[in-house]
């Protein structure tokens, strides 16, 4: 049986890792490297790395600290941040990078998946969504932003989240990460209603994110809306919650986990 | 010994190296024609598209140098792909290596999420040298669209939505459908075992 994953996600600006909650206030929480293994040798399924300011400064993320993440690193890797074009995701995956996923330029320009899928293939195209819930009418909208990296940056584009998410997949996109917003780094758990919208209009893998608080988060998004994969930042970084324990407790109550 | 990875201009061509290197072995990366020839072992990796991948085979001229190798030749993902017969992709049919009997199709994972991306099971099917010290249930790390049906050249399958191979063998020529460089002390494990194998 195909695992569920459990994915650190480490937002890395001017080469550290670094958490801020609902996408501002970033505070420092350690080496990429450093904090790469430790998750590595505790069992992480696989790594994210979200070059957070790439796409506000316009500038891309360093090849360099891929090569040496790889050269050490026996798990997946995905890198992301101000992937614009094939050269850019190109020369990322030559570093070792597994897989790119791409979030603003592609709403900037879609074309831009279709172009990464005909050169490097779905299965290593990832598209991140965020998403904000806004109430309209009485009625919950889930808009997608871009630039979410520096909020004096944020943009609204315009676009709902499911409509978005299957132009993507239409364009050939393998994977999803969707993150919501409001959840973000508040720690009460994952958008479950959301989510479970997203997975019924979604044949890709689907990866949830923001929210994570609890061991019980992380339960409740595999069993109730199915989805791939659970991403998480603080509850990794701050030791709120150690991945052995995690991956043990959900193997217990059964769900399948690679330990 | 030398351990040559060939170059196909695929772009995972690194982490394999990394790979190997923390095994203590010295790969070198390469697509010249002699440093293939006077290889001890060879690894073909790959990721993309199927027909790119030949392409790049056919115009660097290394099709022939890969077809009649006498070493352990070892295909990773795309690359365990390319050593079967025929190869599906886009709805196209292309010709791959031809050193493994058989047809690469899409793979059927019935209502599961497509591609298969992930940690997944193996089950060895046979007791062989490049499969010690893995166990029926070990995790390795898979992501691919397609996959070869099991056949008798299937040393390990996996399942997901339908049962696939995930270790082919046949003769020198030995291919895993996941990415042994990703697949944590499992896939070392089995890297080691290529590094270690006598024909």
């Amino acid at each position: 049986m195909l695992a569920k994953r459990i994915i650190p996600c480490l937002d890395v600006r001017d080469g550290r890792v670094v958490k801020g909650v609902q996408f501002r206030n970033h505070e420092d929480v350690g080496d990429i490297l450093e904090l790469a293994m430790r998750y590595r040798d505790e069992g992480a399924d696989e790594l994210v790395f979200y070059d957070i300011t790439a796409s506000v400064d316009d500038r891309t993320v360093s090849p360099e600290w891929i090569s040496l993440i790889s050269s050490e690193i026996d798990i997946p890797f995905c890198v992301a941040g101000g992937i614009d074009s094939v050269e850019a995701a190109g020369a990322r995956l030559s570093a070792g990078a597994d897989k790119i996923s791409v979030n603003s330029p592609a709403l900037a320009r879609p074309e831009l998946i279709d172009e990464l899928v005909a050169a490097f293939g779905t299965q290593c195209i990832v598209v991140g969504i965020d998403s904000f819930e806004d109430a309209q009418n009485g009625k919950s909208v889930y808009r997608v932003k871009s630039h979410t990296g520096d909020p004096d940056k944020m943009r609204e584009t315009g676009r709902e989240m499911i409509p978005w998410a299957k132009e993507v997949i239409e364009r050939g996109c393998g994977e999803i990460v969707l993150n919501c917003m409001n959840q973000d780094g508040v720690r009460q758990g994952y958008d479950i209603p959301q989510l479970a919208a997203l997975r019924e209009n979604c044949p890709v893998p689907l990866i949830a994110s923001g929210g994570a608080g609890a061991v019980s988060h992380f339960k409740d998004v595999f069993e109730q809306a199915n989805v791939d994969g659970a991403l998480a930042a603080s509850v990794f970084h701050k030791s709120i919650i150690a991945i052995p324990d995690l991956k043990q407790s959900l193997k217990d109550s059964g769900i399948e986990i690679r330990l | 010994m030398s351990l040559v990875i060939i170059d196909t201009g695929c772009a995972n061509l690194s982490s394999v190296k990394f790979a190997f290197e923390r095994l203590g072995a010295k790969p070198e990366i390469s697509d010249d024609f002699g440093v293939i020839r006077g290889a001890a072992r060879l690894v073909l990796p790959g990721v993309g598209a199927a027909p790119y991948a030949m392409n790049n085979i056919k115009e660097k001229n290394l099709l022939e140098i890969i077809r009649t190798a006498r070493q352990p030749l070892m295909g990773i993902c795309l690359g365990m792909q390319l050593l079967f017969d025929t190869l599906e992709e886009g709805g196209e049919v292309i010709d791959g290596l031809g050193l493994i009997p058989g047809h690469v199709g899409t793979l059927d994972t019935k209502d599961l999420p497509s591609p298969h991306m992930g940690w997944n099971q193996l089950h060895p099917l046979a007791d062989t040298s490049l499969l010690a010290g893995i166990e029926t249930g070990d995790y390795a790390y898979f992501v691919h669209s397609y996959g070869a049906p099991l056949s008798q050249y299937t040393l390990a399958a996996c399942n997901y939505g339908s049962p696939f191979t995930a270790v082919a063998r046949k003769d020198n020529v030995m291919g895993c459908q996941f990415h042994p460089e990703r697949s944590s002390k499992v896939g070392a494990q089995i890297l080691k075992n290529f590094l270690e194998l006598e024909l």
